[in-house]
């Protein structure tokens, strides 16, 4: 690893995770320094950004105290010693209402315990430092938020942060934390990843626990890390692998760590661009930032996902159907207290008629086969996280390929049919220029999200992608 | 007997949208019928998709339950 400038190794605030676990656990820096100057940059910063609806700053500072308090008595401090973190505001937080976003659940009772993924963070040394800004109930691309506000690129604060998570990519591009978790049911890992221009893992479909965390849709929902580095992704997915009895989809597979091949590099791996869907309905910087990545692979092999755009429509199908089954009982007691954008295709999601989310359902089945076929001749496929830059906040439409759509719905095209079948993706940030950056999904085969990790991790070490701290002082 | 439905007419989706809120005891606005049924307009459309793709009688649903 290259060690962080004298700059970044004084500045705790903006710190990579890996170099705060590295300091806190060789006694260069306390974890309650690290964290304290965590919760000053917040102060200072999220006003701009508005990342964090809840900062716990007492419990962030005693949990700060006992990892150092563990360190002092010769105890080993874990691999996530003293890293400040932060969770999109629908994962439990004991003694916080899991608002998810959302006005209703406000009045929920505070949560009796962590959600999984914090409580296993915390065990590896990590410090949660708060709760961040969400779409409602997670049913969004945009980052905005009508009870809470939108939450702001760090990049461009004229603009979107993408979502459904987008406190924590504004949280990670605004150097506010080094890590944070997010939820992922068609895009929201990657589409706030490719905004913010940071990195985000979306696992596999079943490989983190979401015990502990609120649902949107059970048939595609995942949990995962967001970061500024592939290695900082790898060192938090590693400490929340291992199967789960809360979470009935949790894989009982073993735990298959990522951070020990980090650096094995691309020798050997089968690399190909996504073609026909995933080259046509987006902006020609989308596109370039795939190439500008292939070329960095030495990557010319190109391969058709077949019937991605069914897939896409069919993911669309299960997530209005699910979603609306879930909030049914909410939408006729407290219609009034939704986001009329978000209750008004939850409503007609209840409505949709059983077969043809069945139908969507068989043909996930279909799909999943004639992918999993591709994954015999290719290691890992790259394709654009979104269809363009962040768009202005408040944008209601965007025109693709000549075609006017409306933003909300639209920016998850290229997500949706990977998230569909579960595939591990990265997001990596592609800066093309001195604009807004775009992202590139790095995807593998199920369970190899070690590969999507190395590809990224080499990716970094070209010089293809990066994940700055957003200058906003 | 012919391979092919008969082609039916285009529904009427607000009509459906309200009798579909009798169905599910849920009361709707007539402020947000518009926007319901534009939403399902799209979901439609989806399905549309969807459908299109002759899948085998042997295709199940993709989620397993494990007991």
């Amino acid at each position: 690893m290259t060690p962080p400038s004298t700059s970044e190794a004084t500045d705790w605030s903006r710190a990579p995770a890996s170099a705060i676990a590295g300091a806190v656990s060789a006694g260069t820096v306390g974890a309650r320094a690290v964290v304290a100057a965590c919760l000053d940059r917040i102060a200072r910063i999220d006003r701009t950004v508005n990342a964090f609806t809840d900062v716990l700053a007492e419990r962030a500072l005693a949990r700060a105290d006992a990892v150092d308090a563990a360190r002092a008595s010769g105890r080993a401090p874990g691999p996530l010693a003293g890293v400040p973190f932060a969770v999109k505001n629908l994962f439990d937080v004991e003694g916080l209402a899991t608002r998810a976003g959302s006005r209703i659940n406000r009045e929920r009772v505070p949560a009796a315990r962590d959600a999984t993924l914090i409580t296993r963070l915390e065990a590896a040394g990590a410090i949660l430092v708060g709760a961040l800004n969400m779409g409602e109930y997670a049913y969004d691309f945009t980052g905005e938020n009508i009870h809470d506000g939108a939450t702001r690129n760090p990049h461009d604060l004229g603009h979107m942060s993408g979502g459904s998570s987008g406190g924590s990519g504004g949280a990670v591009a605004a150097g506010l934390v080094p890590l944070a978790l997010a939820s992922d049911t068609n895009g929201s890992i990657r589409v706030p990843s490719a905004f913010c221009g940071c990195f985000g893992l979306k696992p596999t479909y079943g490989r983190l626990s979401r015990a502990g965390s609120f649902p949107f849709v059970g048939s595609l929902d995942h949990l995962g890390p967001m970061a500024r580095s592939a290695r900082d992704l790898a060192r938090a997915y590693d400490a929340m692998l291992g199967p789960d009895p809360a979470d009935a989809v949790a894989t009982a597979r073993p735990p298959e760590p990522a951070l020990p091949g980090l650096e094995a590099g691309i020798g050997g791996l089968r690399i190909a661009v996504a073609d026909g869907y995933f080259a046509r309905g987006g902006d020609p910087e989308a596109f370039a930032a795939v190439a500008r990545v292939a070329e960095a692979l030495a990557c010319t092999r190109v391969v058709d996902l077949p019937e991605a755009a069914r897939a896409r429509a069919a993911a669309y199908l299960i997530t209005a159907a699910e979603g609306g089954a879930l909030h049914l009982d909410r939408l006729r007691r407290r219609a009034g207290d939704f986001d009329p954008a978000v209750r008004d295709r939850l409503i007609a999601g209840a409505m949709l008629p059983a077969p043809f989310v069945e139908r969507a359902q068989r043909f996930r089945r279909w799909y999943r086969a004639a992918v999993l076929d591709l994954f015999g001749d290719v290691d890992v496929i790259l394709a654009p996280a979104t269809p363009c830059r962040a768009p202005k906040a408040g944008q209601a439409t965007f025109v693709l390929d000549g075609v006017t759509l409306p933003v909300r719905p639209n920016i998850g095209v290229f997500t949706q049919p990977i998230s569909f079948i579960g595939l591990p993706v990265v997001a990596v940030p592609v800066w093309l220029d001195g604009g807004l950056p775009l992202g590139v999904q790095v995807i593998a085969a199920p369970w190899r999200e070690d590969v999507a990790l190395r590809v990224a991790h080499h990716l970094e070490g070209r010089g293809a992608v990066r994940a700055p701290v957003a200058d906003l002082g | 007997m012919t391979d092919s439905p008969t082609p039916t007419p285009p529904p009427d989706l607000d009509a459906y949208a309200a009798q579909a809120a009798t169905l599910l005891g849920l009361p709707l606005d007539p402020a947000w019928a518009g926007s319901v049924a534009a939403n399902l307009r799209v979901l439609r459309a989806a399905a549309d998709l969807v459908e299109g793709f002759p899948l085998p009688d042997e295709a199940e649903a993709a989620p397993v339950f494990a007991p």
